[in-house]
């Protein structure tokens, strides 16, 4: 789980084009939307994208993407649940 | 009623010039490397100007570099500022990027923060949400920096509406390829005519935009 959650920040950090942020600044059980990381309503579009690209999952429901774009560690158990890790 | 310009920004083949004082730069090989610079220069700290495109990024910076001192965020309110811009190339440096994403059937994958740029006043709302400015915009898409109509727009822009300031210009990107003239317009009340701004006219632009 520790090394999909490295490979996620990374994969984050330039997904969603975050110079400023390096991986050990990203808390992995810290919101990613709000105070967390504070991303918009299209960085969440582009963790969806991100998902799709990296590990060919697609959302369902878009109801889901709460819960799973919760923190990285969410983010992390969801595609492992998925078996794609 | 007196328009004056009270600062002005020209970026053009990398270069940055502010109320006529050029700024040097370390090295200027790529509009990529020029911007991220001219980021670090201003000095900077907005983490969603590292998401924004290129037309984005340039008319920013030009807008920081014109309002930095400039005292003019301090002399009117953010609901009396209008905005006023125009280019060439449109957003076609991002259109492409995202004709390229959904071109190929099989890797059919179009990123929304690209997709999101795919026009050209984006620019205006980009620089209207990082200073909460609320007055009325307008975005023109002309052959050439067409001095005759910004100077019409922005008469009508400070006679027929609310604002009374409105930031102006030229913000051109397409192919690396960057052309940036901004310039901060006010009506000139009493307390402005103290500060001997000189007056907008066509032949003033035409001098800034050399």
């Amino acid at each position: 789980m520790d090394v999909l959650i490295e490979k996620l920040k990374v994969q984050i950090i330039e997904q969603l084009n975050l110079a400023e942020v390096k991986p050990e600044d990203i808390n992995p059980d810290s919101p990613l939307f709000g105070d967390g990381l504070g991303l918009d309503s299209i960085d969440a579009l582009e963790l969806i994208v991100l998902l799709e690209k990296h590990y060919a999952i697609k959302i369902q429901n878009p109801a889901d993407g709460k819960k799973i774009f919760e923190s990285v560690r969410t983010m992390a158990e969801f595609i492992k649940s998925q078996g794609k890790s | 009623m007196e328009i004056v310009i009270s600062s002005y920004c020209r970026i053009k083949n990398n270069a940055l010039i502010v109320n006529g004082k050029s700024i040097q730069l370390a090295k200027q090989d790529s509009a990529a490397f020029f911007l991220a610079e001219t980021y670090k220069i201003l000095g900077l700290n907005y983490p969603k100007f590292h998401k924004m495109d290129g037309l984005c990024k340039l008319g920013l910076l030009a807008t920081e570099a014109a309002l930095q001192n400039s005292g003019f965020l301090e002399r009117h309110t953010l609901d009396k500022i209008g905005i006023l811009m125009a280019n060439k190339a449109s957003s076609l440096e991002t259109d492409r990027v995202h004709q390229q994403s959904i071109s190929d059937k099989e890797k059919y994958l179009p990123s929304p923060s690209v997709f999101v740029y795919t026009l050209p006043n984006i620019v205006i709302g980009e620089i209207a949400i990082k200073h909460k400015i609320t007055g009325e915009n307008a975005f023109f898409v002309e052959p050439s920096f067409n001095t005759n109509l910004m100077l019409q727009q922005n008469n009508l822009m400070l006679k027929q509406s609310e604002v009374s300031a409105v930031i102006s210009g030229w913000v051109d990107f397409d192919n690396g390829h960057m052309d940036a003239l901004i310039y901060l317009t006010e009506i000139a009340d009493d307390s402005i005519k103290k500060l001997n701004f000189k007056p907008l006219n066509e032949e003033l632009l035409k001098q800034l935009y050399q």
